[in-house]
C-alpha cells in the first residue's frame, strides 16, 4: 500500500512555500519606505552594489540610510520577530496550553528588569543587552528551580512559580523606575520599555543574533515531538520522549530568544500570543507545521510593525503600542470570523 | 516475548502501600484483564507495570531484562499505551494523532517519513477507522477517538499493549468493536493485551488470565474462568454475584449478575 498525501496536505505544502517567500519579498519593499523613500528596484540596486561593489559604488545618503539604519532594523526585525513568536508557538505546545507564552516563565519580566537596571547606570547598548540577557536566563532558572519538588516540576508548578517570579521583577521594574532620575533616566527606561528597534547596530546584532538564532533552530528542529509533548505527561512519556530533557531543551531555547530579543529591541508584547493563533488558523494544529509558519508570519509582522513604527509619524512610534493596536483589533476580527474553532 | 511482574510493590505515601507483592506473567498472545473496585490502583499497578510509576520493590522485567535497565526509546517500541481516552487542548487530526505513535521509531530531530505515514495508514485500517482520516480528534465520538488512541498505540508496532478502561464510558456496540478488536489483535499478530476493565463479563468474554485486585493492595492471578468466580468476586468487590455460562447459537456466553452487597 502506498502513502498518498490528501489535498488538504499538498495545500498545506505549497501555503508554507508561500509563507517562507513572504519575508523575502517584504524586506526589500520595507526598507525603502520612510522619509528617504527608494522604491523595491532602488533598494534591491543600493543592497545589491553595497554588498558586491562595496560602500563606493553607493550614494552616501542612500548607504547611510539603507546600509547604515534601515538594513539592521530589518534584520532585526525579521529574527526578533520569528523568535518571539515561535517561542510562544512552542511553549503553548509544552505547556498543552494555546494561552502560553514565554512571559509565563517569568523571562520577559527579568530580562526587562535587567535592562531597566542596565538603563539607570550606564547608556551602553551592549551593556544593556548583556545584563538584560543574563537576568532573563537568571528568571528562568529560579522558575525552573523552584517549580522542581522532589526532582519532579508539573507544569502546573513551572506556570505558578513563573507567575511569581514575574510578579517579583515586574515590582523590581518599578523599584528602578522609582528610583531613576525623573528629568533624563526615567523616560529614558520607560520609553526602551515599551519597545523600540531604533538605535541597533551592527556590533549589537552580533551579540544577540546568535542567540535569537540558536533558539529558533532548536525549536525548529524538534517541531515534530512538540506535538508529542503536548500530550499528558504519561502519553508523552509512553511514546519513547524522554520528557524531562526535552522540556529543559525546549524552555532553554525560548528563554534564549525572549531575553535576547527584549535586550535588543524592549518589551515587545503579544507576538508570541497571536502569530501561533493565526498560524493554527490556516494550518490546524500540527506543530510540523506551525513552526515553520510561525517563524515566517512572525517575520513579517515584525518588520511591518517596525516600518509603521518609524514612518508613520514625524517622529517614533514604540512597537508595543503599535503591536497592541494593529494587533489586537486583527485578532480580534479572526475571533468573531472563526469563533476560534481552530482551538 | 515474556513480560513478567515481579513481587512489585508501589505506594504514593510512605507506609502506606496500595499495591502489594504483585506477580504475574504474560505471554505473546495472551490477553490480561485486570479486575478491582474504585480505588483499588487498577490504572496504578498499569502505570507501574511499564514504568510510568517507579515500584517501589520488586520489578517488571521484559524478556527477563529489568524495564528500567532498556533504554525508553527501545522499550517503547515494545510497549505501547492507551490512556483512559480524553482529548488533547490542541485539534490535531485523527491521522496527525496516530502518526504521533511512531515516536520511539523516529529520532529527537527527525521528522515522520512517508514509511511512517504508511504505517499509521495501516493502522488506521486495521482497526476500521480509514473513514476518519481528516477530522479533527475534537469532533469524533468517544468510541472513535478510542478507536483513534488504538491506532495511535498499534502504529509504534508492539509486543504489549496495555490499555487503561479501554471501553468505560461507551456504548453497547463500540464496546463489542473494541472487544473484539483487542481479541483478534492478540490472536491474528500476536500482541499480548493488557486492559482493566469495570466488567467482569468482558473479561470472561475476550481474556486467557485475569488479574482481581483487592482493597488491600494484595491480588489473585489465575485462569480468568478459574480466577471470576463467586467466592473472589465476593472477597474483592464486596458483592454477592452469581455467574451464568450461556451457549447461544454454540458459542458460550458468561453473565455476571451482581445479586446484592455483602
Amino acid at each position: 500500500m502506498v502513502y498518498r498525501a490528501t489535498a488538504t496536505e499538498n495545500k498545506k505544502a505549497i501555503l508554507l512555500l508561500v509563507l517562507i517567500v513572504i519575508p523575502v519579498l517584504a524586506a526589500p519593499i520595507c526598507i525603502g519606505i520612510g522619509r528617504y523613500s527608494l522604491s523595491v528596484g532602488e533598494s534591491i540596486k543600493v543592497l545589491f552594489n553595497a554588498a558586491v561593489f562595496g560602500k563606493e559604488s553607493v550614494e552616501p545618503q542612500s548607504y547611510s540610510v539603507i546600509i547604515g539604519l534601515r538594513l539592521p532594523r530589518i534584520i532585526l526585525a525579521l529574527f526578533a520577530g520569528a523568535g518571539l513568536a515561535v517561542s510562544g508557538a512552542s511553549f503553548q505546545a509544552l505547556f498543552g496550553n494555546p494561552l502560553a507564552t514565554p512571559d509565563t516563565m517569568g523571562v520577559a519580566a527579568g530580562a526587562s528588569f535587567g535592562a531597566a537596571l542596565a538603563l539607570l547606570i550606564g547608556d551602553n547598548l551592549i551593556w544593556i543587552q548583556s545584563v538584560s540577557l543574563i537576568v532573563g536566563l537568571i528568571a528562568v532558572f529560579l522558575t525552573y528551580s523552584i517549580s522542581r519538588i522532589k526532582g519532579r516540576a508539573t507544569i502546573i508548578m513551572m506556570v505558578l512559580s513563573g507567575i511569581v517570579i514575574a510578579t517579583m521583577f515586574q515590582a523590581f521594574v518599578s523599584l528602578v523606575k522609582y528610583m531613576a532620575d525623573p528629568e533624563d533616566k526615567l523616560p529614558a527606561i520607560t520609553y526602551w520599555l515599551m519597545g523600540s528597534l531604533t538605535g541597533i547596530t551592527y556590533k549589537s546584532l552580533l551579540i544577540g543574533l546568535p542567540f535569537l538564532i540558536v533558539g529558533i533552530t532548536i525549536i525548529l528542529l524538534l517541531r515534530w515531538k512538540l506535538n508529542v509533548l503536548s500530550l499528558s505527561e504519561d502519553e508523552a512519556h509512553s511514546m519513547g520522549v524522554n520528557v524531562r530533557k526535552m522540556r529543559l531543551f525546549i524552555v532553554l531555547a525560548s528563554t534564549m530568544i525572549t531575553a535576547s530579543a527584549i535586550s535588543m529591541c524592549g518589551q515587545v508584547g503579544w507576538v508570541g500570543l497571536v502569530i501561533p493563533h493565526i498560524a493554527r488558523m490556516i494550518f490546524g494544529s500540527n506543530n510540523r507545521f506551525i513552526i515553520p509558519a510561525s517563524i515566517s508570519l512572525g517575520a513579517v509582522f515584525m518588520i511591518l510593525i517596525d516600518t509603521i513604527a518609524r514612518s508613520a509619524t514625524q517622529g517614533e512610534i514604540p512597537v508595543s503600542i503599535l503591536t497592541a493596536t494593529v494587533g489586537a483589533p486583527f485578532f480580534i476580527y479572526l475571533l468573531k470570523r472563526t469563533g476560534g474553532a481552530w482551538v | 516475548m515474556i513480560f513478567k511482574v515481579d513481587n512489585g510493590c508501589f505506594s504514593y505515601t510512605e507506609g502506606r502501600e496500595i499495591l502489594k507483592n504483585i506477580s504475574f506473567e504474560i505471554k505473546d498472545g495472551n490477553v490480561l484483564s485486570v479486575l478491582g473496585p474504585n480505588g483499588a490502583g487498577k490504572t496504578t499497578l498499569l502505570k507501574c507495570m511499564i514504568g510510568l510509576l517507579k515500584w517501589n520493590r520488586g520489578a517488571s522485567l521484559l524478556d527477563g531484562k529489568n524495564i528500567s535497565d532498556i533504554p525508553v526509546r527501545k522499550l517503547w517500541q515494545k510497549i505501547a499505551y492507551v490512556p483512559q481516552a480524553k482529548n488533547s487542548v490542541f485539534a490535531y487530526t485523527t491521522e496527525e494523532m496516530v502518526l504521533l505513535g511512531r515516536s520511539a521509531h523516529i529520532g529527537t530531530i527527525s521528522q515522520p517519513s512517508k514509511q511512517d505515514y504508511e504505517k499509521a495508514e495501516m493502522a488506521m485500517m486495521d482497526v476500521g477507522i480509514a473513514h476518519l482520516r481528516g477530522k479533527e480528534c475534537s469532533r469524533i465520538s468517544g468510541g472513535e477517538l478510542q478507536m483513534v488512541l488504538i491506532a495511535r498505540a498499534l502504529t509504534a508496532e508492539p509486543s504489549i499493549l496495555v490499555l487503561d478502561e479501554p471501553e468505560s464510558n461507551l456504548d453497547f456496540k463500540n464496546q463489542l468493536i473494541i472487544l473484539e478488536k483487542l481479541k483478534e489483535l492478540s490472536m491474528n499478530k500476536g500482541i499480548a493485551v493488557v486492559f482493566n476493565t469495570h466488567y467482569p463479563s468482558h473479561a470472561l468474554k475476550i481474556s486467557d488470565k485475569s488479574l482481581i485486585m483487592k482493597k488491600d493492595g494484595l491480588c489473585l492471578f489465575g485462569e480468568t474462568k478459574k480466577v471470576i468466580n463467586c467466592i473472589n468476586m465476593r472477597d474483592s468487590f464486596s458483592v454477592n454475584v452469581h455467574i451464568e455460562e450461556l451457549e447461544i447459537c454454540d458459542v458460550k456466553h458468561y453473565l455476571v449478575v451482581p445479586l446484592s452487597i455483602v
